[in-house]
């Protein structure tokens, strides 16, 4: 790879500058703030669904952030590697949390979410979204990356990518009627992920 | 004259009906000609033009025309009906509407015998509608019911909310209001009322039929593909407000003999 542009190279040393930390207290802070608004915010009006999306909104986001981060740095040379572990829990948590809000203030009832999982596909695919994201907040430590070998825990970490696709897809399902920013969701994953693959030699015609 | 006392019989053992701010109905709304988002209409609706409203009234009636709105309101003194307003999405409202019965509107016309349904439509405005523009929707937006259940007497023309004019999100200058179907049933900003022999389209209906019926009417017990209609979220509440549970009809048991014999589930 050649050396990064010296615009790259500046952003690089910000970045330096910057402890992981200050993602993570970020993000939480993040979330904090949205379920506060959600319950002091009279303008809402209806702020569990608010705070439901919120949540969603903000754990695709921030899967989008995540996958751009190697690209990123192979295309524009530009160093998030430090900090993409804390973008992916985060991303994790506001799942959780999305999740949460569904499960206990808008269902309400466990056997009302346990019959949307199963009879619901855009409820499903969520789920598996969640699922997929479970290992991976899990071994998101350096005590498991040794464990597992380089290799393989990158291998698992894959997940991340059809986790990525099923979270924009549930996102679409759930739209009535043609729905713009979904679909825009999902074209950023697709080109984030299209982006890894080397450039297929186009088949003779 | 309020609904309470008007449908007494069918209301009388019920919680009194605590209408919703008028802040939360003006500012949580479907109006998909301005954007599907729930505030979208309140941002975007003040641009559409309301003034002077014509409708347009034709098909199997004896007077067809276009008529000024005032003209077909004339002489019919509107009424307040306090009444749950169910979406198909799972949460409700209680709304003090200004209205009329459509019944009377439809006799200034004349019905002719052969007619069945009647078919609405909205105005189309692309210049001020963001969601016209986007094409969320196959516009103009179309609705329709069958004759006898717009000339039930619960099936009113709103013109106003808690004795004000109806602000544009609530779809002034005049709406349908059918209270024991989804929400969406009950049409806005009406400027064509046809009166047709066959069952006319709907457009939630054309755009996923397997979602949204022609009937549409409120069933705790037949589920949308993508939620369940069991129970539904009273707005207002807050972040910990508890749903409560969808009654048959809205609530509205009185409009069960016009389906009788009907099975609900196929006819949903």
């Amino acid at each position: 790879m050649a050396a990064p542009a010296r615009w790259a190279q500046r952003i690089n040393g910000w970045l330096r500058r910057v402890p992981a930390w200050t993602v993570y207290l970020g993000g939480a802070a993040w979330m904090v703030w949205l379920f506060w608004r959600g319950l002091t915010d009279f303008t809402l009006i209806e702020p569990i669904d608010w705070l439901e999306r919120a949540y969603g909104d903000a754990a695709l986001k921030l899967l989008v952030v995540t996958l751009a981060v190697t690209p990123l740095r192979r295309f524009a040379g530009v160093n998030l590697l430090r900090f993409r572990r804390a973008l992916g829990l985060l991303a994790f948590f506001f799942v959780l949390a999305h999740l949460l809000v569904w499960a206990v203030l808008d269902v309400q009832a466990l056997g009302a979410v346990w019959a949307d999982i199963l009879k619901r596909p855009y409820v499903t695919v969520g789920m598996a979204a969640f699922l997929l994201l479970m290992p991976l907040a899990l071994t998101s430590n350096d005590a498991s990356l040794r464990r597992l070998g380089g290799a393989a825990w990158r291998r698992l970490h894959r997940l991340t990518y059809p986790a990525a696709v099923l979270g924009a897809v549930h996102y679409i399902w759930l739209a009535r009627g043609f729905a713009l920013e979904p679909l825009v969701y999902l074209f950023l994953v697709l080109g984030l992920l299209a982006l890894r693959f080397p450039v297929p030699r186009r088949a003779p015609a | 004259l309020g609904a309470a006392t008007w449908a007494g019989p069918a209301l009388a053992q019920e919680e009194a009906l605590e209408p919703n701010s008028l802040e939360e109905i003006r500012g949580y709304n479907n109006f998909y000609e301005f954007g599907y988002d729930k505030g979208d209409p309140a941002r975007h609706a003040d641009a559409m033009a309301t003034e002077p409203w014509t409708i347009k009234v034709d098909g199997l009636v004896d007077r067809p025309g276009d008529y000024p709105l005032a003209d077909l309101l004339a002489g019919l003194e509107a009424e307040e009906r306090i009444y749950r307003l169910r979406c198909v999405e799972g949460w409700s409202m209680v709304i003090p509407w200004n209205g009329v019965e459509l019944a009377d509107v439809l006799d200034k016309a004349g019905v002719r015998p052969e007619a069945r349904f009647v078919a609405f439509e909205t105005t189309v405005q692309p210049e001020v509608m963001p969601g016209v523009q986007a094409r969320v929707l196959d516009f103009p937006y179309v609705e329709g019911l069958r004759l006898d259940e717009a000339r039930h007497p619960l099936t009113i023309l709103a013109t106003g909310l808690y004795g004000e004019p109806l602000a544009k999100q609530n779809g002034a200058p005049v709406r349908l209001v059918v209270p024991w179907k989804y929400g969406f049933k009950s049409i806005k900003s009406i400027v064509r009322i046809s009166l047709v022999e066959e069952q006319p389209p709907a457009t939630w209906n054309l755009t996923n039929p397997s979602e949204y019926g022609f009937y549409s009417n409120v069933n705790p017990e037949v589920d949308h593909p993508r939620w369940s209609q069991a129970t539904e979220r009273r707005i207002g509440g807050g972040l910990f407000s508890s749903r409560q549970p969808t009654l048959m009809f809205n609530g509205y048991a009185e409009v069960a003999p016009l389906y009788e014999g009907m099975d609900l589930r196929e006819n949903f």
